[in-house]
């Protein structure tokens, strides 16, 4: 077979960022399919003397470990048979229909084996998914959570991004090491950090099951959710565990007092080669099933490191979502993934997230990237550092909560001073290490460890060692916090202990509000039932998510022309008719010399109006510059000005910077040269509209002037600012006659 | 959960302050869940649907009187191929003798479904 070049439409396509994906041609063998895979099993229960002798198709004795985990203690046998003999598409329906409670959906939900979820949810489309997230989460209350790691596990940086992410609202914040042995290091620079940033954030750090476990015994990490369930016996096995020790384990967590969450997400098991010719949706829903029956409050899947894998197949995305879905079918905690980079894509990556963005989850990201994508030690995240903004502004743009809020950047930078103090104040008196001065500088300002010349590598890893080898619990950290005067930081992780001995965050979908109330199903249920009902943000709430940074007022505008005075505009009198040929009058808008002195491009107005004089100059002609006061209608303008013009011919000018050419024989909408777009006009455009108009009024026809082309979005950056100029120009007019105006 | 909380050691948990931790008058085990708060929390988890999440706290229940050193080597020895059978029976017999009798149940469980699937030690 030859190879030929692909003709230029599809040779550009080709370049196109989505063209780095990997899309797979469904291969079910493999795994590779989201839902009905071969082997997919008809839903199917049997229950013999209280007894569960078949499920979706198996007899007990040829239960694998799950399904006789499952069979065992995950299924409510009280409501089973009632729940398996409701005919699928029955109870899909239920999902998205008002008149029937969430209570009594998650009630019939506990009776119903893995294949019957599978069936169910695989019947609902994508809008029918975002309606029954809404109804069917268990927590009121949106949330978020975020990553917070760096390549050098420098506790300093881990300390400042952790506060940093606790004031943009993240409730939960997890990190993870590059280095494994460096893990108590980050979950004290991190619970530190987090302190430090608000009361009441839960901290994590994710390593392998029992280290992560013996640190929440010493009470420096606060939540636990790394504890991987697989669909296939055989996977489980790989990944070293049984559903026997992941139910013991989640107890160990329990007993503790420590809060835990389970892991799991569709394409895992194909991605490690033991899918068994399942579909990745069943597979899913045999973990869900497995978490309920565990007895883990909560489930954070949707992929999650397979969630590529989901992506490359039809209707993966759409199945990622139905995942979390289903956790919540199960009345459990759904912490709904949007989590590792699942596309080299913006527009994928969006498209991916945002139908769950509006139904609100739980957990919307089960890690948004806080940090910058190459200090994200679980990989790039579906949502990173850079998209912080983009994220408040989607909130504010739907109005959605997604548990962000913007910080103000002098408190942020106060955050990571205090937050860099802090841990150098802790590490110092538990004998943990040293910080000089320059690495706390570097790491209260850095963008990312990248801008950290200053770190030593070596000391994550002695801290680590020290905490372990002299046994440093949280205690210690409270006490060295309050001996070094972070009295509020001491208080504040002491909370999270005591929030240990009362056990109300054990309860699902806990997280802590500022004033550490626990919001959980239980303290804050979610009650949805149609329009009008359900979460709402309180008016607090509402404007934080209202108020970007990036909002600008009328009277913020008007406060930063008046920074741009620096001529002089004055009237010199009443403009009269002239009849001298050469001349060409400059009609300017009512706001001109007033209160607009710069126009969209950033030149000032005197300046445009410089240029037009020199160009007319140029062509032998004389500008008088005359302002109609009586209209900001840039044609009215422009023809107002031609007929009191000696040559008939006018420029016109909005103070904001639009312009055209007009003649006084001409309608008044009409022109003979138009700039529209004023951002793009520089200082020699408008020159050459001086010069074209001089040509004009000598009788000769020029080549026409033409806006700069330009694929930027213009008009994003600059409608707002023209509703603001074009009402202050409003507020400049009055019948007053033209009167004509010098710049000095 | 109303009224006064008790850690595990008894100590009411308004007497651990910042203050105290400096004198150094706690431990851990004053901020460590108490078994009656965890059965507490099963009675809520019960009432809020989620009869699973009871028993696990239950079964949490019984072993906060364990060292974290046995919680972890019991965990050790449920995963795969760590454990004979008989193993996994002993450790249900000793937690038994515990009071820890839902973790025992668990252990004999998982000594039959481990033979019988071949998660047990070779």
């Amino acid at each position: 077979m030859t190879t030929k070049e692909p003709i230029g439409r599809f040779r550009f396509m080709n370049e196109q960022r989505v063209n780095l994906d990997g899309f797979a041609t469904p291969a079910p063998e493999l795994g590779l399919v989201a839902f009905n895979g071969p082997n997919d099993p008809a839903p199917s229960l049997v229950i013999t003397s209280g007894r569960i002798t078949e499920m979706d198709g198996r007899n007990e004795s040829d239960f694998d470990s799950i399904d006789a985990f499952i069979a065992y203690h995950g299924i409510d046998l009280e409501v089973a048979l009632e729940a398996m003999a409701i005919e699928s598409l029955d109870f899909a329906r239920r999902l998205v229909d008002p008149n029937f409670s969430r209570l009594d959906i998650v009630r019939l939900a506990s009776g119903m084996t893995p294949a019957k979820l599978a069936e169910v949810l695989s019947l609902l489309n994508a809008a029918e998914l975002v309606i029954a997230m809404t109804k069917m989460r268990a927590r009121r209350t949106p949330s978020n959570q975020a990553h917070v790691t760096n390549r050098s596990d420098d506790p300093l940086l881990l300390a400042a991004d952790a506060a940093t992410a606790a004031a943009f609202g993240f409730r939960e914040l997890e990190t993870t090491v590059p280095v494994a042995a460096d893990a108590p290091s980050n979950a004290v620079a991190v619970s530190i950090g987090a302190a430090v940033g608000s009361p009441g954030v839960l901290v994590q750090c994710s390593v392998e099951e029992a280290a992560e476990l013996a640190l929440g015994m010493r009470g420096l990490v606060s939540y636990a959710e790394t504890v991987s369930l697989y669909g296939t016996e055989q996977i489980f096995i790989d990944g070293d565990d049984t559903p026997w020790s992941k139910a013991f384990l989640t107890s160990a967590y329990a007993s503790r007092g420590i809060k835990m969450r389970v892991t799991s997400g569709g394409g895992s098991e194909a991605l490690m080669g033991g899918a068994e010719q399942c579909s990745m949706f069943y597979l899913e829903a045999r973990c869900v099933s497995l978490a309920r029956a565990i007895g883990s409050q909560g489930v954070q899947n949707g992929g999650i490191d397979s969630a590529a894998v989901a992506g490359a197949v039809p209707g993966g995305v759409r199945s990622l979502m139905a995942e979390n879905v289903m956790v919540m079918l199960r009345n459990l905690e759904a912490c709904t993934g949007n989590d590792a980079l699942m596309s080299e894509s913006d527009v994928r990556r969006t498209s991916r997230t945002h139908p769950i963005f509006i139904g609100g989850s739980d957990f919307i990201n089960s890690g948004f990237g806080s940090i910058q994508r190459y200090d994200n030690m679980f990989g790039p995240s579906q949502w990173n550092s850079e998209d912080i903004d983009d994220f408040l502004a989607m909130q504010r743009d739907w109005g959605v909560d997604g548990g962000l809020r913007t910080a103000d950047e002098e408190e942020v930078a106060r955050l990571r001073r205090r937050a860099t103090d802090a841990v150098t104040a802790v590490y110092s008196w538990l004998g943990l290490g040293d910080f000089n001065q320059t690495w706390a500088d570097e790491a209260v300002d850095a963008a990312g460890s990248k801008d950290i010349t200053a770190g030593d590598l070596m000391l994550p890893l002695t801290a680590a060692r020290t905490i372990i080898d002299t046994n440093v619990t949280m205690l210690d950290v409270i006490t060295a916090l309050a001996e070094n005067g972070f009295d509020l930081e001491a208080q504040r992780c002491l909370d999270m202990l005591k929030a240990r001995v009362a056990g109300d965050y054990l309860q699902t979908s806990a997280i802590f509000d500022e004033n550490m109330n626990v919001l959980s199903l239980v303290t804050d249920p979610n009650i949805y039932s149609g329009p009008g009902t359900g979460y709402q943000p309180t008016p607090e709430r509402q404007h934080q998510i209202d108020t970007i940074r990036q909002q600008r007022s009328v009277a913020d505008l008007l406060s930063e022309q008046q920074s741009f005075v620096t001529k002089n505009i004055s009237v010199t009198g009443t403009a009269e008719i002239s009849y001298d040929p050469r001349d060409v009058v400059i009609g300017v808008s009512p706001a001109t010399g007033k209160d607009i002195w710069v126009t969209l491009s950033g030149l000032s107005v005197a300046d445009a109006i410089g240029e037009l004089m020199a160009g007319l100059e140029e062509e032998g002609c004389v500008g008088r510059i005359v302002r109609i006061n009586d209209t900001l209608d840039l044609g009215m303008i422009g023809l107002t000005a031609a007929r009191l013009s000696g040559s008939g011919v006018s420029v016109g000018l909005q103070a904001k910077g639009t312009a055209l050419i007009h003649r006084r024989d001409l309608a008044p909408l009409a022109n003979l040269e138009l700039y529209s777009v004023a951002p793009t006009i520089t200082r020699e455009l408008y020159r050459m509209m001086g010069i074209n108009a001089g040509r004009h009024a000598k009788g000769a026809t020029p080549e026409p002037v033409r806006n700069p082309y330009s694929d930027e979005a213009i008009e994003a950056r600059y409608h707002t600012k023209v509703v603001s100029l074009v009402a202050i120009e409003r507020t400049c007019v009055n019948s007053q006659g033209p009167q004509t105006l010098a710049i000095t | 959960m109303a009224g006064t909380q008790k850690g595990f050691s008894g100590k009411d948990v308004s007497e651990v302050t910042v203050e105290a931790i400096r004198r150094g008058d706690i431990t851990l085990d004053d901020v460590r869940i108490h078994p009656k708060t965890l059965a507490h929390q099963a009675d809520v988890a019960k009432a809020n649907g989620n009869p699973q999440l009871a028993a696990n706290f239950l079964r949490a229940a019984e072993l906060t009187s364990l060292s974290d050193e046995m919680v972890l080597g019991y965990y050790d020895a449920l995963r795969p191929g760590r454990s004979t059978a008989q193993d996994l029976l002993e450790i249900a017999g000793t937690l038994e003798s515990h009071g820890a009798v839902r973790n025992a149940e668990l252990f004999r469980q998982a000594a039959d479904v481990y033979a019988r699937r071949g998660l047990t030690a070779k």
